[in-house]
């Protein structure tokens, strides 16, 4: 960690209208599950929908996508990221300084407001809340080592993300039985399904290959990012 | 004492040849790197300072290769072309960053003293998206300097600059150089170049095509050969008179612009010759213009020579 880096991250997610962007994401849950829970439908459905497809499954990728690309694509994109890298700071600690503010901001406008989501609707019954929240850690976590990643080695990161997160996850990964493996959102539901209460939950993914695909995931996306910054190339203002 | 040694390097991008085969030291003192637009002055400047690998060749710094080594930051302050800097920090809270990210003992006094040298202390609580084109400048400089580095690097920094800014930044540098520091700038035009630079480095179309002391790169430029369009009342007379002269290399007729086009050894020998000749054969001068002076044609000559 170094601190001038997160301080300079975190000024450069939160400032300005991409800080009121972010809002957007909590708003939208907490509005939602109040109307839900004062509905009179199957409250363990409207979790599942709410928390599930919409939380976990739509509005944590973008979230993550938002926080994962603005903690350093912007700064490469405008050519201020020299100020970073005309130091003598290793470039692993700039990428695990982002990665960390990151990661903060994203479990701050997504997890924290499912977990309170989850209560407001269902209290603790079957462990729902509980088991979501954990679900947007993970995934939440590796959203953004992801997209901290595409950031750096792609000039279209967000373009690639989108595509990542909404036709890989949710068109493919809902047809073709092997992409749906290979989702971030699928092991962060393996995850939900071993923390709530036995059988209120179903996931495509066993525990234990969730937890190491979630691993090489965020380590491997973590160690590129780092030496692609490394070999950042400066083009020369067209 | 830092010095920067090019050897034998070329980038291209593509099939696009920015710098072709370019061997040069940059040692203490001020260096202007001179050359026309897309030169590869840039390419250059982001070799030196480690934000590009040479497709060919090596840039190194003392003796270390400056691609992939952060350490030699340390010693190298980059004053990049682009403007973008954090425009959401003040100019102190960006210049105390850089500070800090040096890991210096004493980054706020580091800063404080950088903000002084550029003379931007009043403007210091303000956002840098508020600056203009030279404070920005200017702040782009003393976050180059909070580290008191050896070497000194600056793309175009006179761009954008009035004239007034333009003498303090000269000045400031001078005093590097001075110091003996490293000071390397680029520009495209050479007035600006002479005025500051104790040596100078030409650069036309990637390859390496001059290089030594203003006086050298003046005389290179004076001497070669000059064009001109002449107009008198006699023109076929004129030339007959001229092409007995040693200074004029070539003379031709052109028929639609009425006029003689002249090629002169030398510009001095010439501009005494011509109306003194024209004088003896009775013969009066309308335009004496001279044909190609555009610094484009200047450095041309400096490739093929
Ligand atoms: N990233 C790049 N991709 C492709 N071509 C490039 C790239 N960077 C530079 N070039 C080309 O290399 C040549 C040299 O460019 P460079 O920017 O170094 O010139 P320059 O001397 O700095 O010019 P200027 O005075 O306009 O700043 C130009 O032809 C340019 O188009
Ligand atoms: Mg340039």
């Amino acid at each position: 960690m170094n601190p001038t880096v997160a301080r300079l991250t975190l000024r450069g997610l939160l400032g300005r209208r991409r800080g009121l962007l972010l809002l957007v994401v909590p708003v939208l849950l907490l509005l939602v599950s109040a109307f839900a829970a004062a509905s009179s439908g199957n409250h363990h459905d409207l979790v599942v929908d709410i928390l599930g497809k919409l939380g976990l499954g739509t509005l944590l990728p973008i979230l993550g996508l938002v926080v994962g690309t603005g903690a350093i694509a912007t700064e490469i994109d405008d050519g201020s990221i020299v100020y970073l890298l005309a130091k003598p700071l290793p470039r692993w600690k700039i990428i695990t300084t982002k990665l960390t503010v990151a990661i903060g901001i994203t479990w701050a406008f997504s997890a924290v407001p499912m977990l309170l989501s989850g209560l407001l609707m269902y209290g603790t019954k079957e462990g729902l809340a509980l088991a979501y929240t954990a679900a947007a850690l993970v995934a939440g976590a590796a959203y953004s080592a992801l997209f901290l990643l595409l950031g750096v080695v792609t000039r279209h990161a967000v373009v690639a993300g989108l595509a990542y997160a909404l036709v890989w996850e949710s068109v493919i990964g809902n047809f073709v039985e092997g992409a749906r493996k290979l989702s971030i959102q699928q092991w962060g539901m393996a995850v939900a399904e071993s923390v709530a209460a036995e059988g209120s939950l179903t996931s495509v993914v066993s525990l234990g290959a969730a937890v190491v695909l979630l691993l090489v995931v965020a380590v491997a996306a973590t160690v590129l990012a780092s030496v692609k910054l490394a070999g950042l190339t400066l083009a020369s203002e067209e | 004492m830092a010095t920067i040694t090019i050897d034998k390097v070329s980038r291209w991008f593509g099939n696009v040849v920015a710098v072709n085969d370019v061997s040069m030291s940059i040692g203490p003192g001020i260096t202007g790197l001179l050359g026309p637009n897309g030169a590869g002055k840039s390419t250059l400047i982001h070799m030196m300072s480690g934000f590009l690998a040479p497709s060919t060749g090596t840039v190194t710094l003392d003796g270390a290769p400056i691609w992939r080594n952060q350490e030699v930051y340390r010693q190298i302050g980059l004053v990049p072309e682009r403007e973008s800097m954090y425009d959401y920090l003040t100019g102190w809270e960006f210049v105390l960053a850089n500070a800090e990210l040096h890991g210096l003992p004493h980054p706020g006094a580091a800063a404080r003293k950088a903000l002084a040298l550029v003379e931007m202390e009043y403007a210091q609580e303000r956002r840098t998206g508020t600056y203009s084109k030279g404070m920005k400048q200017r702040v782009k400089m003393a976050s180059a300097l909070v580290h008191d580095p050896a070497v000194l690097l600056l793309d175009e920094p006179f761009n954008g600059m009035d004239p007034r800014q333009r003498l303090q930044l000269m000045d400031l540098l001078r005093r590097f150089g001075a110091d003996g520091r490293t000071v390397l700038f680029s520009s495209h035009i050479l007035e600006e170049v002479e005025q500051l630079a104790r040596h100078i480095e030409v650069v036309v179309a990637g390859r390496h095509a001059a290089s030594g002391d203003f006086r050298k790169i003046r005389r290179l430029m004076t001497y070669r050969p000059h064009r001109y369009l002449v107009r008198s009342s006699d023109d076929r007379k004129l030339a007959s008179a001229l092409i007995a002269d040693p200074s004029t290399a070539g003379i031709e007729l052109d028929w639609q612009e009425k006029a003689l086009r002249i090629q002169a050894v030398n510009f001095q020998g010439f501009t005494t010759l011509l109306p003194q000749v024209a004088q003896r054969a009775g013969i009066r001068l309308y335009t004496v213009a001279p044909a190609d002076e555009s610094l484009e044609s200047v450095f041309s000559y400096l490739v093929s020579a």
